[in-house]
């Protein structure tokens, strides 16, 4: 499975938590998918989904989903020590790994080589670290979100893209809803 | 007066209970007052874009946030201030220690200082800069300036306000 095709067959999981998406292709798909207010899309800012995600989960008590990219977590390495050593129960980093910089052209990422990012994360701290193949997501996403302990999953999957257009709404519109959603 | 004290007086009047920080030897005290402090959580990043990333989560949790950083972080967060903080409108105090100004004993610390102003200039961030120990005084005004417009303000603090380096 591409990534697109398991955002699609986990939308009605993501529905009911607040979501932090990662920028370019994953925020275009989910958005396509399935828009609502509980997610908050990124439109720039390369690798910084979990740490919003975390700064969110910390602040409040919803269950907050960060989806990220391999490429994304490697720009933005120092985040697993942060969520190792800030446990937040309510939140889940839900790494899609395709081994590709997708939004780019799909060049191949560290990960996607020598480099095991469930490896990185518990090496770091994190002390619930899944691995799954693409299939299995759905399953075990809903299992994390049962466990209310914070959870760092890497989703194995295939790297590949659908064309979709680029996101038009306003970034404070994002914020708003997102904000409302958040304190409803 | 106890300048780390009076700063953090002011975040905790202020309802700024998020801070993250990343390390700096004239913001020690600073650190160290956030941290022992009840009603903020402390979280150390490990680099300044992280750390506005999560004061980014927590301003949209409901919470006031705030930074402490070295002004060697205007040089790798200029994407993310542009991108994330200022494109959504969100208020970030950024308390900064000025290195590399009057007092400074590490020369390579003025080649970031020499450009410094010049970037939060072309950011349109308001800059304050505190260089006498009064100038504390208005860090109040400028909190409440900040969350009052929803955008990041950089607080300049250099050696001199911090009493410069001792014997150095």
């Amino acid at each position: 499975m591409i990534r697109s095709e398991i955002l699609r067959e986990i939308a009605p999981i993501l529905r009911d938590q607040l979501v932090v998406c990662n920028i370019g292709l994953p925020s275009q798909e989910l958005h396509m998918i399935d828009d609502n207010a509980k997610n908050f899309y990124m439109l720039g800012t390369m690798g910084l989904s979990s740490s919003i995600g975390l700064g969110l989960a910390l602040s409040q008590p919803k269950t907050v989903i960060s989806i990220d990219g391999d490429g994304s977590v490697l720009t933005n390495l120092g985040t697993l020590p942060t969520i190792a050593n800030n446990v937040a129960d309510n939140y889940i980093l839900m790494i899609i790994d395709n081994g590709s910089y997708g939004s780019t052209g799909d060049q191949p990422t560290y990960a996607g080589k020598k480099t095991k990012l469930e490896k990185v994360a518990e090496a770091c701290g994190c002390e619930n670290v899944v691995v799954c193949q693409d299939v299995d997501t759905g399953k075990v996403l809903q299992a994390a979100i049962d466990s209310k302990k914070m959870t760092v999953i890497v989703v194995k999957c295939d790297s590949g893209n659908i064309k979709l257009p680029v996101i038009t709404l306003d970034p404070v519109v994002i914020k708003h809803r997102f904000m409302e959603a958040v304190k409803a | 007066m106890n300048i780390d004290k009076k700063i953090v007086d002011d975040l905790v009047a202020n309802d700024v209970s998020f801070v993250t920080t990343v390390p700096c030897k004239q913001l020690a005290g600073v650190i160290d007052e956030v941290e022992a402090r009840e009603g903020i959580f402390h979280i150390p990043s490990n680099k300044e874009d992280e750390g506005m990333g999560l004061c980014a989560g927590a301003h949209m949790g409901g919470k006031r946030p705030a930074i402490i950083m070295q002004n060697t972080a205007i040089g790798v967060t200029i994407n993310t201030l542009a991108t994330l903080t200022q494109f959504y409108r969100m208020p970030l105090p950024m308390i900064i220690s000025y290195r590399g100004e009057l007092r400074e004993p590490v020369a390579c610390q003025v080649e970031m200082a020499v450009h410094t102003k010049a970037l939060l200039a072309q950011l349109n961030i308001p800059t304050y800069h505190f260089h006498w120990q009064k100038d504390v005084e208005e860090f109040d005004n400028i909190l409440k300036y900040t969350f009052m417009c929803n955008k990041p303000v950089a607080i300049l603090t250099d050696a001199n306000f911090w009493g410069g380096y001792g014997d150095q």
